[in-house]
Formats: C-alpha cells, sequence, structure tokens
C-alpha cells in the first residue's frame, strides 16, 4: 500500500524538535537528510538482535546477517536497475568518486588524454579528478554554464573528442538545482569511446534513477542524503569496468587466497570491500529505501516540485532576491540558491536561525562555480518531501525580516 | 532565540563598520601581504602591513565575508595601527581570549572591538570574528622571521 505523502512528515522525529525556541524548518536537506523511524527502528534492531560480523561466522546468526547484508546489495541493485554484483558498498559519495579516479582512471588513461568535468562540480567530483590528472599528466577541461543556467550543451559536445577518456558530472546540482539531461551526455560520450561517471548524491531519492536507462559507467550516492544512515554509500560500476579495476585497499574479506608473497583477490563486489564494513548502516540504507519505495516517485516529486515552485516564486517576489540556477521547470531540483542584496548570505542565515529556519550559506563545496557565478558564497534553501507550506512560509517570513532587520 | 539576541550581535556599531569599513583598501608598498579564507563559508581576507621600527605604520585589508568579518578587521585595524608589534600581539591574544573563553568581560583595551564579544553566543560565527586578527598574527610572525632590516 501506497503510504500518504502528508503524514510522512510525522516519521521523522526531528522534524518535531525546536531550534532557538523554534519549531525546527528544517531546509537543509541537500547537506543531509532526516531520518524516518523504520529506519532508526532498523539500526535499534540490527545492534539489540542482529549484530555479528559478516561474511565469515558459520553460526546461524552470521548467517542470517550476512543474508540481510547482501539482500540490501540486491535492493540496492533493484533500485537503480542493475546487477547486485555491480553494487559495490562504500564510505559514501566523496569515497565512490575517489576510488573511480584512484583506481578506475589509471587503467584507461593515457599522458594527454582528457577527464572532463564540469563547472559546476561539487569538490568531490572535482579534487579527485584535478589530482588524477597531475598524476597520470592528463587534461582536466571543464564545460561552462549558459545563459540559462544550464550546462553548455554546444560546448560539452564540442569538446568531446578521441582525446577524452572520462566525462565526470552531476546528476543534480547541490547548488543550482540543474537536473542534467545524463542519457544524452552518456550518448554523446560513448560515442568517442569516453567513460561516464555520475555523482548521484543530490538524485538518488528526489527522482527515478535507472542505470540502464541512463547507460553511464559509474554512478555513486550516499545513504544519508537518502533518508538513510551515515558512513555508508554506494558505488555502481559496470561489470565488466569493476572487473578492470584494481582494489584500492587491501585487508580481511576481499581475498581467495594468500601465500606469503602473493594474493587472490575475490571478484567485485568483494574485491573493493576489505575489512569490517559498516554493517548496521548497510542495513539502515535498505530500510531507507523501502521506505522511500513506500511513498512511490509519483508523491515524492509532485510534492518536492510543489515546494520548489512555492517557494521559488515567493522569494522572487521579495526586491533585492537573485535567485541562481536555471529557471523553475521540472528540469530543476528543490534546491534554491540564492542571495539578498545589501546581506551577506551568513548573516542571512544567522537570522533565519534565530527564528528555526536552518538553511545553508556558503560556497556548497564548489569554488569555481561560485567564482563562475561571481559570487563568493550564496544562501541555499533545499528541501525534501517532507517539507510542507509552512516551511515555505516561515522561510519567506524571516528573509522579509533579515531584510527589514538589515534595512536592506 | 529572539530580536534582541540578534540586536545584541549586530548592534549599531557593527553594522557600522561592516558597512563603512575603515582601512579598507590596498597598500602601494605593503611590508607583508596575508591572504586567508575561512575553508568552511569562503570569506576571504587580504591583510597588508607596513612596519616601521617595529611598530604598526600602516594596515588596509581587502576581501570579502559578512557584517562580523567586515566589521572585526575595520575593528582590528582602528585598534592596531600606530602599536608596537608587541602591543599588537598582546590586543590579538586578548580577543582571541574573549571569543574563546571570557564574553562576560569584554575587554577594556579593545576599543570597538570589544563588543565582539557577542559573537561568543553564535559559536558558527566565531570563525568570521577571527579571521582578521589570526592574519595580522601572521603578519607579524613573517615580519619578525623575515622582514625588517
Ligand atoms: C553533488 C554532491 N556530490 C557529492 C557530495 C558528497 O557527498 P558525501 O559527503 O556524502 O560523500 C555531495 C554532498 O554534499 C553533493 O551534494
Amino acid at each position: 500500500m501506497v503510504k500518504d505523502i502528508a503524514t510522512a512528515r510525522n516519521d521523522f522525529p526531528l522534524l518535531a524538535t525546536t531550534m532557538n525556541q523554534a519549531p525546527i524548518t528544517y531546509l537543509d536537506n541537500a547537506a543531509t537528510t532526516q531520518k524516518p523511524q523504520p529506519v532508526i527502528d532498523r539500526l535499534i534492531k540490527y545492534y539489540q538482535t542482529e549484530n555479528v560480523n559478516v561474511q565469515r561466522g558459520v553460526y546461524a546468526l552470521a548467517q542470517a546477517t550476512t543474508t540481510k547484508y547482501e539482500q540490501v546489495r540486491q535492493q540496492v541493485a533493484d533500485f537503480l536497475n542493475a546487477q547486485p554484483t555491480e553494487i559495490v558498498f562504500t564510505r559514501g559519495t566523496t569515497t565512490s568518486l575517489n576510488w573511480v579516479a584512484q583506481s578506475f582512471a589509471p587503467t584507461v588513461i593515457q599522458p594527454d588524454d582528457e577527464i572532463l568535468i564540469t563547472i559546476m562540480e561539487h569538490h568531490s567530483n572535482l579534487v579527485p579528478w584535478q589530482i588524477v590528472a597531475q598524476k597520470l599528466g592528463a587534461r582536466l577541461r571543464y564545460v561552462e554554464l549558459d545563459d540559462a543556467g544550464h550546462l553548455d550543451l554546444k560546448q560539452l559536445q564540442a569538446s568531446l573528442t578521441s582525446r577524452t577518456k572520462i566525462v565526470a558530472l552531476t546528476h543534480v546540482s547541490n547548488v543550482l538545482g540543474t537536473i542534467n539531461p545524463i542519457k544524452q551526455i552518456t550518448t554523446w560520450a560513448h560515442r568517442v569511446g569516453a567513460y561516464v561517471v555520475v555523482d548521484g548524491a543530490q538524485a538518488v531519492g528526489h527522482l527515478p534513477v535507472d542505470v540502464q536507462d541512463l547507460d553511464c559507467d559509474f554512478y555513486a550516492f550516499s545513504g544519508h542524503k537518502v533518508y538513510g544512515p551515515t558512513g555508508i554509500g554506494v558505488l555502481y560500476g559496470k561489470a565488466a569496468l569493476l572487473a578492470q579495476m584494481p582494489p584500492v585497499e587491501y585487508g580481511g574479506e576481499m581475498i581467495n587466497l594468500v601465500t606469503r608473497q602473493t594474493t587472490d583477490f575475490k571478484p567485485a563486489p568483494a574485491k573493493f570491500e576489505a575489512g569490517t564494513m559498516p554493517i548496521a548502516q548497510v542495513i539502515g540504507l535498505g530500510a531507507a529505501l523501502d521506505y522511500l519505495t513506500s511513498l512511490g516517485w509519483s508523491q515524492i516529486m509532485t510534492q518536492e516540485q510543489h515546494l520548489l515552485q512555492l517557494a521559488g516564486s515567493q522569494l522572487q517576489a521579495i526586491p533585492g532576491v537573485t535567485l541562481y540556477g536555471p529557471a523553475l521547470t521540472t528540469a530543476h531540483s528543490a534546491v534554491l540558491s540564492f542571495n539578498l542584496a545589501g546581506v551577506h548570505p551568513h548573516d542571512l542565515a544567522t537570522v533565519l536561525d534565530s527564528q528555526g529556519v536552518a538553511i545553508r550559506a556558503g560556497h556548497h563545496c564548489a569554488q569555481p562555480l561560485m567564482t563562475a557565478l561571481q559570487v563568493s558564497a550564496t544562501a541555499r534553501a533545499s528541501f525534501a518531501f517532507y517539507n510542507n507550506d509552512q516551511d515555505v512560509e516561515r522561510l519567506i517570513t524571516a528573509v522579509k525580516m533579515a531584510k527589514e532587520f538589515f534595512q536592506a | 532565540m529572539n530580536i534582541s539576541q540578534l540586536n545584541d550581535l549586530y548592534r549599531q556599531l557593527i553594522i557600522d563598520h561592516a558597512q563603512h569599513p575603515h582601512h579598507h583598501g590596498e597598500l602601494a608598498q605593503a611590508d607583508q601581504q596575508i591572504n586567508l579564507n575561512n575553508p568552511t563559508c569562503g570569506d576571504v581576507i587580504d591583510l597588508q602591513v607596513i612596519f616601521e621600527n617595529e611598530y604598526i605604520k600602516e594596515i588596509a585589508f581587502s576581501g570579502d565575508g559578512c557584517s562580523i568579518s567586515q566589521a572585526s578587521a575595520s575593528m582590528m585595524c582602528d585598534l592596531v595601527k600606530g602599536q608596537s608589534t608587541a602591543q599588537a600581539k598582546q590586543e590579538i591574544a586578548v580577543f582571541l581570549e574573549m571569543l574563546m573563553n571570557n564574553p562576560d568581560e569584554p575587554s577594556e583595551t579593545l576599543g570597538d572591538a570589544a563588543v565582539l564579544a557577542a559573537v561568543v553566543k553564535f559559536p558558527a560565527r566565531i570563525k568570521c570574528a577571527t579571521l582578521a586578527w589570526k592574519a595580522l598574527e601572521q603578519a607579524i610572525t613573517q615580519e619578525e622571521d623575515h622582514g625588517g632590516n
């Protein structure tokens, strides 16, 4: 049975708390999402009745928990329309992207080859490529924004040559809310033989992701941004590519046979999961995906679009407010970056904080993008399906109050 | 939190300094120039100092930041211009101590900067207030290590 989204908010205990003596208005969902009670309960149940190490015990409980751990891998695979052997558990998006850069890139990049990224990347899909480009003698190139605040797709196409070996880009911008046309870009990139690495941190949980349809080569996301625990992330990679990628870390459970001088590794994904994994977090991630499934995409996307339109139009109506990013269409996720003329975003965020409104202010781990936008920082309100019209109203009231307070 | 706590943070004096900062700009021939940023929020300061006989003869800052960081830089420059480096180091220590530990007794020696004691109640903003002072600390250290005669 599909759960009603209007009551879903009540499943999130943190949303019932206060901040600075006001009910919390949590609008920093792009940083991390809150956890529903079923996820919290699942973690408690794990620690109370299922806590053992996986993949190694002979006894019944170890077997049972290992099965549950592997069931989550299957569940993630189903969620992304992949095979379980293509799902590697990691610490988060950052780790997933670093592994692709450190371990996969050297298998396909020669000196003078090119890595193409975009100006809207989060530092975690930017710095690893800088480092690997330096190390391998490759060139790091950028796709810029067009005048409408989308990726400049003409420039992207023009930048793809036989030298381009990797195209790494975000599915959804954590600053601008832009939803990039991954499927189209993948088609273009594959024509020149480049591999496509997608940062899905801001996409998974907000829109359906089908890695086969996108035909991307790698896809990364974080559990904590999809209503699950921190400390767990996913790297999807096409089976053949994971196979050609050497392990990043070495240790227990990732080996077939170790002799004094040599080691034979297990196949992917096991060869990447060295040592004791965050087992509770994997189980919790499974509960989070169950929760999302119980709501269904239609309700989630309708509500987030509604909040985007409501907040976007009301912010725009405040004199002095500038919104960054593309026009508020459906190719825009519920992330709004803005500035209020004459008020620095930190000062704005402090006034909002005093009213219980949690937003982000700063460069959002995207300094090159800030430079391209010619701002040093922005304020950012980011929504989840559990936000409601009252949250938007509190945001707008607080922004107006800041405007008055600073007489901006 | 209510408006009065906000008013405490954003006193008129702080707003005035932020909107019309003193010593804002660039010096033609600085002895030391320090560029510092606050990586969590992107505030940047460029601090330039001209030293003469272990005194701060001229000081100026530029950069970009919130009202707290801009006001703090402005107040600091007012305070230390003309001071000996030893005095300035003492002021820096007093200021940092005020923001770390002792908000109840803002130091008398700090001039306008004493009002920044209110920032203690806003822990997320302490780094904004201390940025300029850390830059000055570095400028003096550099001058002592490599500069001068
Ligand atoms: C677009 C994007 N990529 C990557 C990350 C990094 O995710 P994590 O910190 O979970 O590794 C974030 C998180 O802020 C993000 O928004």
